[in-house]
């Protein structure tokens, strides 16, 4: 509590006498973490935070979600997932709405859990929804190398795994993008080691820091970002050393490479980015449902006032958007950022967002 | 909303208060109804009922036959009665193993004991293979109410305590592990428990006590958001003063999952008056299930119908009533 407190005032004395600043947290579990701990209420009014694209849910696009729900309806079928998929809409519809009309959709905490479910019903077809960062898609590598070592033949992968640095560069091409530095998520720098972040300064000039996710670690990431300001010194620092080395987690780098390669990615809205996503090698092109049995939907153009691509980017507030709180809450979501726990605009909604005064 | 039913509409937050308001209410609509409290008040008579589908059946600290019968009890012990009777309709599906169904109710048996309750009549069904999950069970009970005790979100004043009787969390932690394989330490165990003889302790030391939940679906978020808006008034909460054990903090860590937001088989909420607050929290650290009570907000005039949580760091954050059905994030 004491060192709270000296990091809240360190922070007060840094930003005094500065123009605002914008620091943007790349993650979810981060976004989340902000608003519970209640930083936001006690940062200077000179420090904004602006949530960045890290929810995997939310930059999910439709197409995938549609194909989901295209898969679930085949008979013998049965989708596992996380359970933030489920609530996710497609075009048309969600997985939640599919499996009350009676597609067979089971939630996992570990896709590992998803070849049991395969050994478990061996007559179906099992689809994993791998969807995530590079803090999940090792243990989808996993589950493909288990699958392929216990003989599972009857487990698939629908694949959208994506990766977080090469996200960050267009966010930082992007003139609507203003930020003066980065927390960033400790989770993905666990794995992919503190080196991979370090273009952020090297070649764009700006700072960054490994935050963990209790309310300390943030603050003191703040700290380190205000502190590489006020230096003008642009770094990428480890705020995060108990479990983040330089390298990452050396195992989890070589499955992920065993079992995927780097590919383009469509984000819901930025776009495609090139080299931002996992494509299983041709070898185990066997787990990947899409290869083995392509699926066509019908694309659906969505007109809609959903702005969740900007906030995604931090261009605009969730509470910019015409829909926030409006038509679009937690309970009937237009946007993907209403959905998850995570999402932006979930998180803004769910604790009142900064307008919130008690 | 959906044309279908989801499983969000059972899990207690804002799509089972919908489904209540549009289609269960307006058919069944009367006086004694429109209280919505955990149990009716009929006269000197509490009557209460709740079914019973948990998965899995069996889990440590418990299974489906002691949660049905103290669910039932505490239901009527927060109402202000005290709980006599109940009743057991059970729904078997074929095939379902004879010495589990015998082991489920001997812990009926044990915990109606425990609380000084008799079961006095029941049903039982069976059904055709793949039409119900193995056994699912309904409870019904009575209950005499407590005379001078007045249990109503009306009483609740500015300034009042809110006092909780334990940690809060380890029942879900506990089903969502046993659901999902995640190995839990020895010490965390669901805390499914008959709460009526320790409310009835707290009720002889305050009888002026205003409000009494049993924090189950949703949550304390639940529970003390229904309060906030039943009564117009806002809740405070310090979020040290709340009991959570670190491991259940680690699960939800982990899963993404608000611990507020956990269900709890064997924890109450009270508001009661700020002068006897000391006095109630000494009665209730006496009885075996509120050892661990603590106080952890109070009731404030402003954000009326809102709970506010003043957090380790010093902030105030809203905590709003969940939404749905409790589920693992990606990352």
């Amino acid at each position: 509590m004491a060192d709270t407190l000296k990091l809240v005032k360190k922070i007060s004395r840094l930003a005094d006498g500065k123009k605002s600043l914008r620091f943007m947290e790349v993650c979810g579990t981060h976004t989340v973490a902000i608003f519970r701990s209640g930083i936001r209420q006690i940062l200077p009014d000179n420090v904004e935070l602006v949530s960045g694209p890290g929810c995997p849910v939310c930059v999910t696009n439709d197409d995938y979600i549609d194909k989901a729900i295209a898969y679930s309806r085949r008979k013998n079928f049965i989708v596992a997932t996380f359970g933030d998929m489920l609530k996710v809409p497609g075009s048309r519809s969600s997985l939640a709405a599919a499996s009350a009309e009676g597609a067979d959709v089971r939630i996992v905490y570990s896709p590992l859990d998803a070849v049991k479910i395969a050994e478990e019903n061996s007559r179906k077809q099992i689809i994993f929804l791998a969807v995530g960062f590079e803090t999940t898609a090792p243990t989808a590598a996993a589950t493909v190398l288990a699958a392929q070592a216990r003989g599972v033949k009857n487990l698939f992968m629908l694949s959208a795994q994506k990766l977080v640095p090469p996200t960050l560069r267009v966010l930082l091409d992007d003139a609507a993008v203003k930020v003066d530095g980065f927390l960033l998520p400790g989770h993905v720098a666990v794995v992919i080691g503190a080196k991979a972040f370090n273009f952020l300064a090297d070649e764009f000039k700006i700072s960054g820091a490994i935050g963990g996710f209790e309310a300390d670690e943030i603050l003191s990431a703040l700290v380190s970002l205000l502190e590489q300001l006020d230096s003008g010194r642009a770094q990428v620092t480890n705020n995060y050393r108990a479990v983040v080395t330089d390298e990452g987690n050396v195992a989890a780098k070589k499955i992920l490479s065993q079992v995927y390669e780097v590919t383009d990615a469509d984000w819901r809205g930025l776009g495609k980015i090139p080299a931002s996503g996992l494509r299983m090698r041709d070898e185990f092109a066997a787990f990947d449902i899409e290869r083995v049995e392509p699926i066509e939907i019908e694309r659906v153009e969505k007109k809609s006032a959903c702005r969740c691509g900007e906030v995604l980017r931090g261009v605009i507030k969730p509470t910019d958007c015409p829909l926030f709180g409006k038509a679009c809450k937690p309970l009937h979501a237009i946007g993907p950022c209403m959905v998850s726990v995570e999402g932006v605009c979930a998180a803004w909604f769910k604790y009142g967002g900064n307008n919130f005064k008690w | 909303m959906a044309k279908k039913i989801l499983m969000a509409h059972g899990a207690g937050g804002k799509l089972s208060a919908q489904l209540l308001q549009e289609v269960i209410l307006p058919a069944f609509d009367n006086e004694i109804l429109r209280e919505l409290h955990d149990g009716a008040k009929l006269g000197q008579l509490a009557m209460t009922t709740d079914s019973y589908v948990v998965r899995p059946i069996f889990f440590r600290g418990g299974d489906i036959g002691k949660l049905s019968v103290c669910g039932t009890i505490n239901d009527l012990a927060v109402t202000g009665a005290t709980p006599k009777f109940l009743s057991v309709g059970i729904i078997l599906e074929e095939g379902f193993d004879l010495d589990a169904l015998k082991k489920i109710v001997g812990s009926m048996a044990a915990a109606a004991r425990e609380a000084g309750v008799k079961i006095v009549t029941g049903d039982t069904k069976v059904v055709g293979r793949g039409q119900a999950d193995g056994i699912f069970i309904n409870t019904a009970g009575i209950g005499e109410l407590i005379d001078g005790v007045n249990i109503s979100p009306r009483n609740v004043r500015t300034g009042m305590k809110i006092l909780l009787s334990g940690f809060i969390g380890d029942h879900a932690t506990t089903i969502l592990a046993g659901r999902h394989g995640l190995e839990l330490p020895e010490n965390i165990c669901s805390d499914c428990a008959p709460l009526n003889e320790l409310i009835d302790e707290m009720l002889a030391a305050e009888p002026k006590i205003a409000m009494l939940r049993d924090a189950t679906r949703g949550g304390l978020s639940a529970v003390l958001n229904e309060i906030a808006q039943a009564a117009g008034v806002g809740i405070l909460l310090d979020e040290e003063k709340i009991p959570v054990r670190d491991e259940v903090r680690g699960v939800c860590d982990i899963l993404g999952f608000d611990v507020l937001e956990l269900a709890n088989e064997g924890k109450i909420v009270a508001v009661v008056p700020a002068e006897s607050a000391e006095k109630i929290l000494s009665v209730m650290r006496r009885n075996v299930y509120g050892r661990h009570a603590a106080l952890i907000g109070e009731v404030v005039t402003n954000s009326a119908g809102k709970v506010g949580l003043r957090t380790s760091i010093g902030g105030v954050r809203i905590v709003d009533m969940p939404t749905g059905e409790l589920v693992p994030r990606i990352c």
